[in-house]
């Protein structure tokens, strides 16, 4: 029995200390990144081409995801809302749980798995097949050519592609509501526009997207870099960043709403 | 005669408790092509990471054109490695460029020339490779021998004093593996450069190198020229050139007596 507890023990200790080891690695690559980030704008074209891939190619999946997430909160939405006869409430209701919520906690899940994943998995390739060193023994530093960009490329990505999400969603929602169940159109766009606070809705959300924008990419930069360098480390380290991109998002959101919203 | 263009003093080296080198002196002329032989796993390649200064010595010192690459901070280090070209055993090249861009990287990373200078440049390091025409292909549609051949070129394109090689021969047909070997003693002479090889083939390094030295076990077991390897009486070298299975390398990985462990049940 005492031999159990201490194993425990032990188990729960190595975990934590694990885990305080973990995010200071995390931490000093973050400085590292920043530090060497100049270096990186300096060839703009390396950040852009990392928007292109991470924002631009994420677009199709982001859009269509908006779209339908807006189709559902319309109908859910209308299917509540006419209980109480509020039928017109609904572009209210549509736009703020985008604009607050769903826009950047859903835009930014589908950006940890589609731009988050292919940045681990291009970085930990990248590792595996010892292009990383090869460009460290030819004197660049691979932190400022190959991360920072990818990092930035993801930061500035991120807040525009929740903010398209949501346009979609809101589109999505005047679709269903507007064009197929008949609400009054004056009454869902100006309810809308009545009751959506611009710096306390929407500026909050993009607030929210930045951040986790930040997160997203740092972990998937992070953990392509740091992954073991073969074909399984790769896939781990792959895995990690979508669970972990995933965790820190709710984990964050839930912190932000808090100090953003509690005046409800 | 010069100071030697790299120098290694009593080097020590040890990945935690694992001791890789214990005591390695050696040195690598100007002009000179050395090999760095020995068997898988004796401490061959970290040697060109301590050259580069990916690693650190833990004792002893490493000095390449007169500099201590241990105690360089990282712009001297980079400042140094911009002199130096190592080529990787399996090429690295950036797989998401094409052969062009590969062996433009290090021109447009370090020199501000203009393209049409840097387009010529390019064109020069590849056809002394012979793939001036393989230049719009991607890493991926290479040859293992080709990819190397790249490598090479980019590796070159600084035209760098010292030249590093990580077993530039594993893996390679024997047409191939003959012309990587040419391509290494051609491309020292004509950059009067230096080169050393880390490889374990040594039919083809008696043909190409200078001198040689024999690492086991963290040190140097046997030196010299191609010549005095060839004739050699030591048991150890003797052992290599002729790839015997047993020797003073022994076939048996150390433990304890065999009937023992047979008949003794657990060992």
């Amino acid at each position: 029995m005492g031999r159990l507890m201490g194993g425990v023990l032990r188990k729960l200790g190595s975990l934590a200390v694990n885990g305080v080891w973990q995010f200071g690695f995390i931490a000093r690559f973050f400085v590292l990144i920043l530090r060497y980030s100049g270096q990186s704008f300096m060839r703009l074209h390396l950040t852009i081409r990392e928007l292109y891939f991470s924002g631009v190619m994420s677009l199709l999946i982001i859009l269509v995801s908006g779209l339908f997430v807006g189709l559902v909160l319309g109908l859910q939405g209308y299917e509540i809302l006419q209980r109480y006869g509020s039928s017109e409430a609904m572009g209210t209701m549509v736009a703020l749980s985008l604009l607050r919520e769903l826009g950047p906690v859903v835009a930014g899940l589908l950006f940890a798995s589609r731009a988050g994943s292919a940045v681990t998995a291009e970085i930990g390739l990248m590792k595996v097949t010892e292009q990383l060193k090869a460009m460290d023994m030819m004197a660049v530093n691979p932190i400022a050519r190959v991360v920072a960009p990818r990092f930035w490329g993801g930061v500035v990505s991120m807040p525009l592609l929740a903010a398209l999400f949501s346009t979609m969603g809101i589109f999505g929602g005047w679709l269903i509501g507007v064009v197929f169940i008949g609400v009054d159109d004056g009454a869902f766009w100006s309810q809308m526009q009545a009751a959506v606070d611009f710096r306390y809705d929407v500026l909050n959300g993009v607030f929210k997207s930045a951040v986790f924008g930040v997160a997203v990419s740092l972990i998937a930069v992070f953990e392509g870099y740091d992954c073991v360098p073969t074909a399984e480390g790769v896939s781990r380290a792959i895995t990690r960043t979508v669970v972990s991109s995933a965790l820190a998002i709710l984990a964050l959101d839930f912190v932000m709403t808090s100090f953003m919203f509690r005046g409800l | 005669m010069s100071e030697p263009l790299v120098r290694l003093e009593n080097v020590r080296f040890a990945y935690g408790e694992r001791t890789i080198l214990r005591d390695i002196s050696l040195s690598i002329s100007r002009g000179q092509v050395v090999a760095i032989m020995g068997g898988s796993g004796c401490g061959k390649t970290t040697l060109l990471r301590l050259i580069g200064g990916q690693e650190r010595a833990v004792g002893g010192r490493v000095l390449v054109d007169g500099q201590d690459v241990g105690a360089l901070g990282r712009e001297d280090l980079y400042a140094l490695r911009r002199r130096m070209g190592m080529l990787f055993q399996f090429g690295a090249l950036f797989t998401d460029m094409t052969v062009f861009d590969n062996v433009a990287f290090p021109l447009r990373e370090h020199t501000d020339l203009p393209p049409e200078l840097i387009n010529d440049l390019v064109l020069m390091k590849l056809h002394a490779v012979g793939l001036r025409g393989a230049a719009q292909l991607r890493p991926g549609e290479l040859s293992g021998g080709m990819a190397r051949r790249v490598a090479l070129a980019r590796t070159i394109a600084l035209d760098p004093m010292l030249l590093m090689y990580d077993e530039p021969f594993t893996g390679l047909d024997p047409i191939s593996l003959g012309v990587i070997g040419q391509l290494i003693r051609r491309l020292n002479n004509a950059l009067g450069a230096s080169s050393l090889i880390v490889t374990h083939d040594i039919q083809e390094s008696l043909q190409i190198v200078d001198y040689i030295y024999f690492i086991s076990e963290g040190r140097v077991v046997a030196q010299g020229t191609p010549d005095e390897i060839r004739n050699t009486s030591d048991p150890f070298v003797h052992q290599f050139v002729h790839a015997e299975a047993d020797g003073p390398v022994p076939f048996h990985y150390p433990a304890g007596d065999y009937a023992t462990a047979l008949v003794g049940g657990a060992g």
